[in-house]
């Protein structure tokens, strides 16, 4: 949806090989190609002195400087990168007018629905478990993330990790969302206000969740908070998850470090009930239930024991992934 | 001025198309301005409306241009987020406004926040978000009742009650009051007088009488009126001196 600002002048479009100098700190970046545009503006990626990085451009320079802002205050934030860190801001002048750009690191990596098609669906909730470790980050600097949708992640790697791009809507926490996507957006399911506060993100994120089992996504109808719940049930891929989801959609949890213990929790869970076909009694110790019921008998058939072999690999990796993003 | 102690005067202005009475809408529009009060316009279109119905939505594009707003031209069914958008930018650009043309006084007749350097730029950047995080708002909405807005009545309405919930996620104060028009008996009619919330619209539109003619013109003046005689009330009442952010400076 295009925002028509009467004060602004019209879109264009950067070629491959296009060369531009910033006016004010003169570094030069050369265009190789588009990564995508979007409401505020277009990304390029483009050469600079140091390599590869991202270029956004955008017709509205308020926006730019906006998002500019965000991204100042998250290279601030002691530790771990949110977001991609900012490399340069500037203008360029192309014909008559002065276009505002910022310049920031380039994630490669494939979006959040290109990576589910080629990969396992247990991948879901490992990269939310990811996601909520940044939001307890981003939540403790004290801002929230708004515009959380799988358009605005990117999955990098491997080692697979979820990042996020595009921080239009990040907002400092106790105002209004500065940009929100309906489908993503508790106000619209009518499960509370726009106000900035960590349980906004929580429920975005359940959504991502939502929306990679149901791809083509679905309209709104009376009672949203029940319509919510339905769709969880009643998606294999969901139901597992469920009481952490609703959580989620219910704004009950107060931190996404809450929300991504539980998570992990349920992923330990299920992992374990698939490898000890049989009812087990001790679902929680996962790597030791499995060496006994392989030390117990030689004569199983090969089939199971690659089935166990392969769920056991997965527990580790999944181990492994979930301390990476600690 | 004093940006701190101001407020926001804005009118939203919801139509689907071609006004055929009164005053020349982008004149008022422009009357409007003067005042320091924002006309931001939304042209609603049916994916099957009728030629005619879009030539008419260019109106949109000059009302708001010349009201110093936003306008945005949408399909009845992303409406909500587009309402909530459009007064959004509206607000943001007004305030933008006002600093250029303090900006000007400082540093000359052409100077614009585009010409500060980026880093200056992020620092008045994050006033403005100040300002429309902070600053009071008073808001008409003037909502088209003529015919062809008859089926779409109900998606206005969803979309005013959704507003509500973005504008009072703010930080700052608002009040909001609803206009159609034509009204029963007058070009203009107030469904709603001022209010914090815009709760009570559920059975404002089921007193709408949906009629031929369509006095945009006549719709914001009507609204400039509103706003100049609660201001001239207000001053009475409690001496209050208020000032209201001029949104000149485009
Ligand atoms: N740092 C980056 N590295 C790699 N790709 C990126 C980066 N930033 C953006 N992109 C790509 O460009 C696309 C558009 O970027 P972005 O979402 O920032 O634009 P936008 O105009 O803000 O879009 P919208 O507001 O509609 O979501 C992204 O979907 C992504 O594919
Ligand atoms: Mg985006």
């Amino acid at each position: 949806m295009m925002m028509k600002n009467t004060s602004k002048g019209q879109v264009f479009k950067l070629r491959a090989g296009e060369r531009i100098t910033g006016k004010w700190h003169r570094n030069e970046y050369s265009i190789i190609r588009e990564l995508g545009s979007g409401a505020t503006g277009t990304v390029y990626l483009a050469s600079g002195r140091n390599g590869q990085v991202a270029v956004k451009t955008g017709h509205d320079s308020m926006a730019i400087i906006s998002e500019v802002n965000v991204l100042k205050h998250f290279s601030r934030v002691q530790g771990k990168i949110l977001g991609p860190s900012l490399i340069d801001v500037d203008d360029f002048v192309h014909g008559q007018q002065q276009i505002p750009f910022y310049v920031m690191e380039f994630l490669k990596g494939e979006t959040l629905f290109q990576f589910m098609k080629d990969h396992k669906p247990e991948w879901a909730g490992i990269l939310l478990v990811q996601l909520l470790t940044d939001l307890q980050m981003l939540h403790q600097a004290g801002w929230v993330f708004g515009d959380l949708k799988p358009d605005n992640l990117l999955v990098v790697g491997p080692p697979h990790r979820v990042r996020w791009i595009d921080v239009g809507g990040t907002t400092q926490v106790g105002r209004s969302i500065k940009e929100y996507t309906e489908f993503f957006d508790r106000g619209y399911w009518g499960l509370g206000t726009r106000k900035a506060e960590p349980s906004y993100d929580l429920f975005a994120a359940s959504m991502i969740m939502i929306n990679l089992a149901y791809p083509q996504r679905f309209e709104k109808r009376k009672d949203g908070g029940g319509q919510l719940k339905e769709a969880v049930k009643n998606s294999s891929m969901l139901s597992p998850f469920q009481s952490v989801l609703l959580k989620g959609l219910y704004g009950k949890y107060r931190s996404a470090e809450e929300m991504r213990n539980d998570m992990v929790s349920v992923l330990n869970n299920k992992g374990t009930s698939r490898m000890s076909a049989p009812p087990a009694k001790g679902q929680r110790t996962a790597s030791r239930s499995g060496q006994r019921v392989k030390k117990k008998k030689k004569k199983r058939a090969v089939m199971f024991e690659t089935v166990l072999l392969g769920s056991f690999l997965f527990i580790v990796y999944l181990f492994y992934l979930v301390s990476q993003s600690m | 001025m004093d940006l701190k102690k101001g407020t926001l005067r804005q009118v939203l202005l919801i139509t689907d198309g071609c006004s055929n009475q009164g005053e020349d809408p982008v004149a008022m529009a422009a009357l409007a301005r003067e005042h320091g009060i924002t006309v931001n316009v939304i042209g609603i279109m049916e994916e099957n409306s009728p030629e005619y119905l879009h030539k008419g939505l260019k109106e949109v594009e000059d009302i708001s241009l010349s009201g110093g707003g936003v306008s945005q031209i949408v399909y009845t069914a992303q409406l909500s987020q587009t309402v909530q958008m459009v007064t959004r930018k509206g607000m943001t650009q007004t305030i933008h406004g006002v600093i250029n043309s303090e900006l000007q006084q400082i540093l000359g007749k052409d100077s614009t926040i585009e010409d500060l350097p980026p880093e200056k730029r992020g620092e008045v950047m994050e006033v403005v978000d100040d300002l429309g995080e902070t600053m009071d708002l008073e808001l008409i909405i003037l909502v088209d009742a003529s015919g062809s807005m008859e089926k779409k009545l109900a998606t206005v309405q969803e979309s005013l009650i959704d507003l509500s919930i973005s504008l009072n996620s703010r930080m700052g104060y608002n009040q909001f009051a609803l206009f159609s028009f034509p009204g029963k008996k007058d070009d203009t009619e107030k469904l709603i007088d001022w209010t914090p919330q815009l709760n009570s619209i559920t059975s404002a539109f089921s007193k709408l009488s949906s009629g031929g003619i369509t006095p945009t013109g006549p719709a914001i003046k009507a609204a400039i009126n509103e706003f100049t005689n609660r201001r001239s009330k207000r001053r009475l009442i409690t001496g209050d001196d208020e000032e209201y952010i001029e949104g000149s400076g485009f």
